[in-house]
């Protein structure tokens, strides 16, 4: 075989990987959607992965926003003072929090905390034979763990990406009244008007696109694990790679949607 | 009636059951022997369908096992895995009775909680162990709570995977005790996986030893040491020599 033979074939060998690894997560997506909408139904399962997703992310969320606001305020202030623009710092970050940082920083934050757990929780069950078991025991494994999850997710995020976007505006506020000399009453009421309904809308729905990417590629890699603790290990680490790329994919294609409409 | 007609599986370029002939009568202990690796799991896994063969039959009471109503047909199953397989997240009388709190067999919370207790107390433990978590019990401990959760609705059918893998003797004995004591008591058909050969005799009417992905010998448990298979006579003697290869 001669080196450019051999070249082609493994970037042959490759895409074929690759187109085969979508198809699988497709079709994963597929039985998932298609298991959210048939009976039985696991309300407890479903309350207790809202928890977990929803509530308990809420620190890492808040933190996470409200440094991001404080350090975009920051920017924007020592930016816009080389062209006399200080004055559109509660524009800016209310803007930038809202379209961009918020959706996407939480969304990340999600890739860390919830799909690693996920991915790693799954993943674990699936090496102890608590899959199998779940089998025997008449009780369908999409139904019962992948379906709650992703449900979870996709209500819950957009609630935390509204509640980071709130956050982050606020860390705005705080360093920009606090250091910067901004009028309280004002800096409010410019973020106010300069916010639009379809800015806020965007934010929450790329918070659910994401929050369902992040859900089920914890899921799918759980559910895909290898054999011991190097499957687990494998199956974690694939999982919050492939969430945070998506993530960021999807929000370049979400972001271009919604500036197109 | 439990029956296997020329069942294969391959996993990759591994073929593990090359062409399995088994029947296991109704109410009946069948036990099968074979060295790790040949296919033991994988043969109650394929009659469980967890595990989908690639040719062969699997029939339970004359009726194919992979057509018809998939929840009845597990319903009829209970199982205790090799490492008892609980759910880290479920406190111990959720995971006995977590046949008896979902689908068709659902029954009211406090009715499962109380079957869930009365089937601990069945497999020795005390009804304080029914609120604590798996992790926190000791491997002993978690089989039984396995146990109990494979008999928890009455099915008519046990599987047994290494029941007593990485117990103390005493524990294994126990196990096995109980096991026969439960399978008789409540009339079920059962097969049991297990290199050990306490085990074999305490649970076993019939034994089946499998190797190279078919039954080598199959028979009563009182033929177990008059039989003159070389298989069997190295595998239950422990020799490094005969037949089977010490190092595969």
């Amino acid at each position: 075989m001669t080196p450019l033979i051999a070249a082609l074939a493994t970037l042959g060998r490759v895409a074929l990987a690759f187109f085969a690894s979508v198809g699988r997560v497709a079709l994963f997506a597929a039985s998932t959607i298609s298991h959210a909408f048939r009976p039985p139904f696991y309300a407890r399962e479903l309350a207790n992965a809202l928890f977990h997703v929803g509530w308990l992310s809420l620190p890492v969320v808040g933190l996470t926003a409200v440094f991001t606001g404080g350090a975009l305020a920051l920017q924007i202030y020592a930016g816009g003072a080389r062209f006399n623009a200080e004055a559109v710092v509660p524009q800016i970050v209310a803007i930038g929090m809202v379209r961009e940082l918020g959706p996407v920083l939480v969304g990340l934050m999600i890739a860390a905390r919830v799909t690693s757990s996920i991915a790693a929780e799954i993943a674990t069950m699936k090496v102890t034979e608590q899959i199998d078991a779940l089998v025997t025991l008449s009780t369908h494994p999409m139904k019962y763990l992948v379906v709650p999850r992703v449900l979870a997710a996709l209500l819950v995020v957009p609630l935390l990406v509204g509640v980071g976007d709130i956050i982050g505006i606020m860390g705005g506020y705080a360093v920009a009244t606090g250091t910067l000399g901004f009028n309280a009453a004002a800096y409010l009421k410019n973020t106010a008007d300069f916010l639009q309904l379809a800015d806020i809308l965007s934010s929450l729905a790329k918070g659910a696109a994401f929050g369902f990417i992040a859900a089920l590629m914890g899921c799918y890699f759980g559910m895909q694990s290898g054999r011991g603790a190097q499957g687990v290990g494998r199956a974690t680490k694939g999982s919050v790679e492939a969430a945070a790329v998506l993530i960021l994919a999807a929000n370049f294609l979400l972001t271009g949607v919604f500036f197109s409409l | 009636m439990i029956e296997m007609k020329n069942v294969h599986k391959t996993f990759g370029t591994n073929a593990v059951l090359r062409g399995i002939d088994l029947s296991v009568a109704k109410g009946s202990s069948l036990v099968i022997i074979g060295g790790s690796g040949t296919g033991k799991s994988v043969t109650i896994k394929c009659i469980l369908g967890l595990i989908e063969p690639d040719s062969g039959q699997i029939l339970v009471d004359g009726k194919d096992a992979s057509i018809g109503d998939r929840d009845a047909f597990l319903a009829r199953f209970g199982m205790l895995f090799q490492g008892a397989a609980l759910f880290d997240s479920l406190p111990v009388w959720q995971n006995v009775a977590f046949r008896l709190l979902r689908g068709s067999l659902k029954r009211p919370r406090a009715e499962a909680r109380e079957i869930a207790i009365e089937k601990l107390r069945r497999v020795g433990l005390t009804p304080d162990v029914a609120d604590r978590l798996p992790a926190e019990l000791s491997g002993g401990m978690q089989k039984r709570v396995g146990l109990a959760r494979a008999i928890a609705a009455d099915p008519e059918i046990i599987f047994f995977d290494e029941p007593t893998a990485g117990l103390d003797p005493i524990m294994a004995g126990v196990i096995n005790d109980l096991i026969r004591e439960i399978v008789v008591e409540m009339g079920a058909t059962a097969m049991t996986i297990t290199h050990d050969m306490n085990s074999v005799r305490a649970i076993a009417d019939n034994v089946a030893m499998l190797h190279d992905g078919v039954i080598k010998w199959n028979g009563p448990v009182t033929d177990l040491d008059t039989t003159e298979d070389p298989y069997l006579h190295q595998f239950i003697t422990g020799s490094a020599t005969g037949p089977i290869a010490a190092i595969r």
